[in-house]
Order: structure tokens, then C-alpha cells, then sequence
């Protein structure tokens, strides 16, 4: 069952007189890991933030076409109310960011949820842990590095436990080690609570490897939609500026020199790395 | 020229992000200094243009020690361009933004034009000339405010983070205009996490960690050093771990480029048919 469905979804911010977006049609499934990738100024962030209503009801503007997020219409319910079912971590931590502490900006959400203390205290610590900031909880959130920024962020929404977990640009301010095991929790989550991930990212080699499809935006519209490996052999997602994990390119361009290693697209260095090894030890 | 001797650095809260840096960039040096969250990197290149001064130690830039000098005089020669764009976009426009420097620097109006031209034109945002840097994306504003320094055409290019939000073209276009200000003679000095960018412009790599420097040298051989690198949680780029792996079979570690990468391994398979 889809969990997110749009039907040519149009919008236009206010005053502005291009559409953002146009003509989005896609469907995510319940317990999918999307990703969404694409130029610059594609139109990624804006199609987040139609799926927890913040388009329309904060942005304004005009939306035309359909959208359904966990059984809701998004331009029907309010932000707060899909706030129950959606968790959008937005691509500047400051921007969502506002209490004290770190602790109480995690468990500011469960707060209006009117949850008991006792679950409440369970889950702030339990995000905290995940996201590797339980020792930093009563520092101010606004004392911190930006990637320790971006993990309160991650930790607010994921302390909610929404059914789907939205992720713009979400470790973009961490060092790789540290954006790998974010996205290690992220891919446990969506494994084994089967929580819905759409997450949003131009670095595919760290990323690409857990997702069930990838959606490629250029100029608002989506132009592919498909499984990892079908969408990074494509030599048309590389021309409209989508970075294609480096072991992927380099395997398209031996396989340019007439070197076919396999039928399938390696996605991470341990893939082409086995490739090649068997190359170059059978005989 | 960029003389940094034995620096240490205290935050007014008493966090010691700067314990004992000793580091020299000269001109026209392509410098990326990485290490994890928190081991300095920041704090280190803010006192390259004097928005921090030392604790201990001294910063002299081009000659001049940093606490004898105004941050406006030094701003003149070192362009700071912020991880975080929204921490120096203000103006109502993009053309505003671009044009705040140049007249504060007191170039005629003509030139303003010219530069503002030039540097939208490079980063390819000509269409939001008339835009509210507000309206943009992520990755927009930040070339917005890279645009910002690179009208008033400083000799050293600080830029901290500035592949973040940047799609492939993007990222490319920057690796260009990089080697182009290093054809200039310009000095550019980067703090990034983007293991994969350093792997296309092999730059001189310094690596931080807990504020200090634990490597400093090549970018081919830090980035295939494993032991090194896992001390700043960075990892190896791709091309790199793929080497890594194929070591057994006699090639060579030192790989992070994707073009030496193939004749490499055309080399050893014609070889193998042999």
C-alpha cells in the first residue's frame, strides 16, 4: 500500500512565478527506503515539505494535483496533526531548533503529544543514544557544531517515532564516519520498525546502497524513477549533474574500454572491488 | 603567505579548540584541512583572516601578525566564505548581496557592475540576479555567498564546507574554478568532510584532529592511509577502498583518481592475459 502518493503535483511559492515543482507523480510504499536526488534547485526540498502539509498551510502559494500521506490529505490536515505520522528533518538544523537544552528540544514534540513522563524519558534518551548526543543532552543546542546540530534535529523527530521519517539534506555538516552511522541507524530503523524513509541527498556513494528506489528531480519535475542500479547505469543521471558513487562511474568507464565485469551495476567499493578481483584471478 | 606558530586557541566558555598549530600555506597553495566534527578546522581558519585571534602563538598573514591589524584590512586580501550560508546573507537581492563588499571596498560603480556580472555569470546565477537570497535553495544560497567574496577578487580564498548541497555539476564546476585561481596564483584554502572532492583535486591535505595537526602532506597519500584517516573519522574515497582490497594482488594502494584508476587495472588485466 502506497504511504505517499502524489498526482501531478504542482506548486508555486507565493510571489513567484515559476512552479517549484510540476507535475510530480510518485508513490512510496509503506516500509520503503526512497531516496531523492537531483540538481541543485530541483524542486527536492519543496516536494518535502508538501508531505507534511508545511506546503500549503505555512509556505501558502498554489498547490494543484493530489497528495496523500499515511491515508491523509495533506491541504485537508493541518501540519500538526500530520505531525503524528510524519517527521521532516529540515536541511538547516537552526531552522528547527529553539529550547534550552538539547533535551528539551528532543522532547519538545512529545510533549504535545501528551504522552506519560515515564515514555517520554524512555524515548528522549532512547533518541539521544541513537544519534550519539546523549552526552551533550543539557548543553544548548545552539552551543554546538553544526553536525551536532543535525543530530538533535534527527533525534527530535526520531523520538516521535513517525511512521515516516523525511530527511532533507540530513548530515551534510558531519564527517563522513559519523553521516555513515547516522544513516546505518536510519537504514536499522526502517529495517527492523519498518519505519518509511525518504531521505534527500546529493552524495550517492554513502547512500545509494540502502535504498529501494531513487528518484532523480531536475527543474521540478521528476525525470527517473527506479531501482538504484538501473537509475546509477543510466548514463543520462550523470549529465544532469547527479554524482554517481565513484565506483559505479568507474566501472562505466572500464566498461567504456570494453572491460564487462558483470551484468549488474556495482553500487559500493566492496561490489566492484569483488568484481575485479574475479577478473583478474579467473582463468 | 599564511605563518601559523604554535597556536592555541580557548573559547570564552574555557573549550581549548587550538592546542599548539604550527602550519605555513603559501601563496598560490591548494590547501584542504579535514578532520572529524569539533577538531578545530573552523577555529583554525578564522584566524587566517583575523575574525579569531590567538591565545598563544602567533598568525602572521603575508607579514603581518594578526593582532597588530583590523579584520576589515585583512578581510581586503582573505575572502571568508561560511559553512552555514545563512550565517552572512542579508540583502533583499542577490545583486545587493554581491555589490555589499565592492562598495564597502570602494570600487566605482562601473567595476561593481563588471564584478557582479562576472561572479553570478561563474556561479551560474545570473537568472536570481534580482532574487531574494531567501527565496533560493540550500545549495544556492551557498554559491551566493561564495559569489559574495569572489567579486571583490581576494588573494586567499577561505572556504569552509563548500561543497555542502552541492550537486555533481556543481561540485565540478567548483573543482574548475579552483585550478583556475591556482592558475592565478591565488591561495585556496578549504575545510571539508568531502573526501570525494579532495580524491578529483588532489590538494595539499592537513588533517585535524582534537585541535591538533595529525597529517599534513599529500592528498594521494593521506587519503590511502587507513590508520591515518580513521583517527578523523574520515573515510577512504571509493576509488582508494577499491585499492585497498586489491593490495594482495600486488597493485598499487595510492590510487584516489578514477582515470589512473582504470589504466591501472587495463594494465593488469592485459597483463593477466599474457
Amino acid at each position: 500500500m502506497a504511504i505517499i502518493e502524489t498526482k501531478s503535483l504542482t506548486y508555486t511559492y507565493p510571489s513567484v512565478l515559476k512552479p517549484s515543482i510540476s507535475d510530480v507523480s510518485i508513490k512510496v510504499e509503506k516500509g520503503e527506503f526512497v531516496l531523492i536526488t537531483g540538481p541543485s534547485g530541483c524542486g527536492k526540498t519543496t516536494l518535502c515539505r508538501c508531505f507534511n502539509g508545511l506546503i500549503p498551510h505555512f509556505y501558502q502559494g498554489e498547490l494543484k494535483g493530489e497528495i496523500t500521506v499515511a491515508e491523509m490529505d495533506t491541504t485537508k490536515h493541518q501540519t500538526h496533526a500530520m505531525a503524528k505520522s510524519v517527521g521532516l528533518v529540515f536541511q538547516n538544523p537552526e531552522n528547527q531548533l529553539f529550547a534550552l537544552s538539547i533535551e528539551k528540544d528532543v522532547a519538545f514534540g512529545l510533549e504535545n503529544l501528551g504522552l506519560p513522563r515515564e515514555e517520554m524519558r524512555e524515548r528522549v534518551d532512547w533518541a539521544l543514544k541513537l544519534t550519539g548526543i546523549y552526552d551533550l543532552r543539557e548543553r544548548s543546542p545552539h552551543e554546538v557544531s553544526g553536525g551536532q546540530q543535525q543530530r538533535v534535529a534527527i533525534a527530535s523527530v526520531l523520538a516521535m517515532q513517525p511512521e515516516i521519517i523525511v530527511l532533507d539534506e540530513p548530515t551534510s555538516f558531519l564527517d563522513p564516519l559519523s553521516a555513515e552511522k547516522i544513516f546505518e541507524v536510519i537504514h536499522e530503523l526502517n529495517k527492523k520498525l519498518g519505519m518509511t524513509v525518504v531521505l534527500v541527498e546529493h552524495r550517492l556513494d554513502l547512500t545509494a546502497k540502502y535504498a529501494d528506489h531513487i528518484i532523480i528531480m531536475n527543474e521540478g519535475k521528476v525525470c527517473f524513477d527506479g531501482t538504484p542500479r538501473k537509475i546509477l547505469s543510466a548514463e543520462e543521471t550523470r549529465l544532469i549533474g547527479v554524482g554517481i558513487p565513484k565506483a559505479t562511474f568507474l566501472y562505466q568507464t572500464l566498461l567504456k574500454e570494453g572491460i564487462n565485469l558483470n551484468k549488474f551495476t556495482p553500487l559500493s567499493s566492496e561490489e566492484l572491488a569483488s568484481l575485479i578481483m574475479e577478473a583478474l584471478l579467473n582463468t | 603567505m599564511i605563518e601559523v606558530e604554535d597556536v592555541h586557541f580557548s573559547y570564552p566558555n574555557g573549550v581549548k579548540a587550538l592546542k599548539g598549530i604550527s602550519l605555513t600555506i603559501k601563496n598560490g597553495e591548494f590547501v584542504a584541512i579535514m578532520g572529524q566534527n569539533g577538531a578545530g578546522k573552523t577555529t583554525l581558519v578564522k584566524h587566517f583572516n583575523g575574525l579569531l585571534k590567538p591565545s598563544e602563538g602567533k598568525v602572521h598573514v603575508d607579514g603581518v601578525e594578526t593582532t597588530k591589524t583590523s579584520v576589515a584590512a585583512l578581510a581586503r586580501n582573505a575572502g571568508f566564505v561560511f559553512q552555514n550560508p545563512d550565517h552572512q546573507l542579508f540583502s533583499e537581492t542577490v545583486e545587493e548581496e554581491v555589490a555589499f563588499a565592492l562598495k564597502n571596498f570602494g570600487f566605482k560603480a562601473e567595476v561593481i557592475e563588471q564584478r557582479i556580472t562576472w561572479a553570478l555569470n561563474l556561479l551560474g546565477l545570473t537568472q536570481y540576479r534580482k532574487t531574494s537570497p531567501f527565496l533560493l535553495s540550500g545549495g544556492e544560497r551557498k554559491r551566493v555567498a561564495l559569489a559574495s567574496v569572489l567579486a571583490w577578487n581576494p588573494s586567499t580564498l577561505i572556504l569552509d564546507e563548500p561543497t555542502i548541497g552541492q550537486d555533481y555539476r556543481q561540485k565540478e564546476k567548483l573543482r574548475q574554478f579552483v585550478v583556475q585561481m591556482q592558475t592565478q596564483g591565488k591561495t585556496v584554502v578549504i575545510v571539508t568532510h568531502d573526501v570525494e572532492f579532495v580524491a578529483e583535486c588532489n590538494p595539499r591535505v592537513v588533517l585535524m584532529k582534537e585541535g591538533t595537526i595529525v597529517a599534513d602532506g599529500e592528498g594521494r597519500e593521506i587519503l590511502t592511509t587507513p590508520e591515518v584517516l580513521a583517527q578523523s573519522s574520515i573515510v577512504l574515497p571509493q576509488v582508494a577502498q577499491i585499492f585497498m582490497k586489491l593490495a594482495f594482488l600486488g597493485l598499487p594502494r595510492n590510487v584516489i583518481d578514477v582515470y589512473d584508476a582504470k589504466e591501472i587495472i587495463l594494465k593488469a588485466l592485459e597483463e593477466k592475459q599474457r
